[in-house]
């Protein structure tokens, strides 16, 4: 990851920020700026996930990269939000603890870090809810 | 037109480590450490928490509680002594994280254990000349002690956010007064990990003469008494100094206990008051009167009045207290906490 493209992501990264089509009721995640269903004409607005959802699928890492050495092992996990996206996340608990369709609620954390002297990432995890 | 708190909300790490389990490692008695501290257990930041997150979450439960939005919030001052980035303000994190970007002031604040009170100060003089409509103040931290050191029995994780107005106020701020002296009890230099202080379980010349002077100097600008408040909440860096300013001053135990959260807790340095603040808020009445004065090393001391109004009741269980973020806590041994707090370099 680089800095010029974590900061351009930081909505969607913080505060689970996609879009929502008017027409059809369908949400993004990450955000969409055309609806792929109504296509030109979809509404496209702006919307704030709610960070309720259940776990879909995952998996534990025991051997992550070096900006991310210090949390294994760690849950990643495919969450599916309440509004339906799904998305790749990690869920902050024990690996034992983790279910297939188990409920889960949005935190803020840290997501890693580039070295003693880089920049540090923050955004959004799950914890069980 | 009244001015105060129109809401608040705390944040405390699940994580917890027993005095036994320190005492264990370092050959210490833990009944003479909890007999001499009044602390039995302390909060420990799990390995992706620091002290942008933990502010965070404590405005996220602000604004939860009061229905407030990001955009509303004119300024965020977050103090603390561990702000993640030596040059990288963690009021911007905040900001972006609850939507208040771009039109608002931003910045940290420094002042050891009372940052977060003098963020408090701040915000209530910016909302009075009505420059801002709201502004939020947090104290949050992620304290450290170095191993074996007295400190680690108490440095804990924790934070609390406030926010001040003029509308929706469910404490009134009476008044404020600030005592501050140029006074070597506890520092850190740039770059080291761990703070020096100057003696291990004595409060003089920090934290008993600023908590003394300040407490007294409230009283005396308001012409109150001990007696004429409800509840007393004072800088607990351990269970003993609180109880022992409370009872100089002429407060009872009665009045400080609902406040006192170091017990299980430990000390959350910029976050030790304005948590034990919120622990009252939790259970106050309207009419309720609160006396509270933090203190900050290097040295001063904040103290404040509250008069907690009618709209209380309409907040208070919006979010979670500090008895819910306190219970069932996960204990951790001095291995598993010493990989959270980083203390063993890689
Ligand atoms: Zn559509």
């Amino acid at each position: 990851m680089n800095v010029p493209r974590f900061c351009r992501e930081i909505p969607s990264r913080y505060n689970l920020i996609g879009t929502k089509c008017e027409n059809c009721d369908t949400y993004y995640f990450p955000p969409r700026r055309v609806c792929i269903t109504c296509r030109r004409k979809g509404v496209i607005r702006e919307y704030q996930f709610e960070g309720s959802g259940k776990v879909v699928t995952h998996t534990t890492i025991y051997s992550a990269p070096e900006n991310f050495s210090k949390m294994t092992p760690y849950v990643l996990a495919i969450v599916e939000l309440d509004e339906g996206p799904k998305l790749t996340a990690q869920i902050v608990c024990d690996p034992s603890e983790v279910k297939i369709g188990m409920r889960v609620k949005s935190v803020f954390r840290k997501l890693g870090e580039e070295g003693p002297d880089g920049v540090i990432y923050y955004g959004t995890k799950f914890i069980p809810a | 037109m009244s001015i105060g708190i129109t809401t608040y909300g705390v944040y405390i790490p699940r994580y917890r480590i027993r005095v036994e389990e320190i005492a264990r490692v370092w050959g210490d008695d833990p009944n003479d450490i909890k007999k001499g501290l009044g602390v039995f257990e302390k909060s420990v930041p799990d390995r992706d928490e620091d002290t942008a997150t933990i502010a965070v979450e404590a405005a996220r439960s602000a604004l939860q509680r009061s229905g407030l939005a990001g955009v509303d919030i004119g300024a965020i001052y977050v103090g603390s002594e561990s702000h993640p980035y030596a040059v990288k303000p963690t009021a911007t994190i905040v900001a972006e994280a609850i939507r208040a970007t771009p039109e608002l002031m931003a910045a940290d604040y420094e002042f050891a254990c009372k940052a977060g009170t003098a963020a408090l100060q701040t915000c209530l003089g910016l909302v009075a000349a009505d420059y801002i409509k709201y502004g939020m103040a947090i104290g949050a931290d992620t304290a450290q002690g170095a191993p074996a050191d007295a400190l680690e029995y108490t440095a804990a994780a924790g934070g609390a956010a406030y926010v001040v107005g003029k509308s929706h106020v469910i404490a009134e701020i009476e008044d404020t007064y600030s005592f501050t002296t140029d006074t070597f009890d506890f520092w850190r230099r740039q770059g080291q990990q761990y703070p020096k202080h100057g003696g291990r379980f004595t409060g003089e010349p920090g934290y008993f003469k600023h908590v003394l002077a300040g407490a007294r100097g409230l009283l005396h600008k308001t012409r109150s008494k001990p007696e004429d408040f409800d509840f007393a909440v004072f800088h607990q860096p351990n269970g003993k100094f609180p109880r022992k300013v409370a009872s100089t001053l002429g407060f009872s135990q009665q009045q400080v206990k609902q406040g006192l959260v170091v017990e299980k807790l430990g000390n959350a340095y910029s976050g030790s008051s304005l948590i034990g603040l919120a622990s009252v808020l939790d259970v106050a009445e309207p009419g309720s009167r609160i006396f509270m004065t933090s203190f900050g090393s290097g040295a001063g001391s904040d103290s404040f009045t509250f008069r907690v109004t009618e709209e209380i009741g309409k907040i208070q269980d919006k979010a979670p207290s500090v008895a819910e973020l306190l219970a069932a806590p996960i204990y951790l041994d001095y291995a598993i906490y010493a990989k959270h707090k980083n203390k063993i370099v890689l």
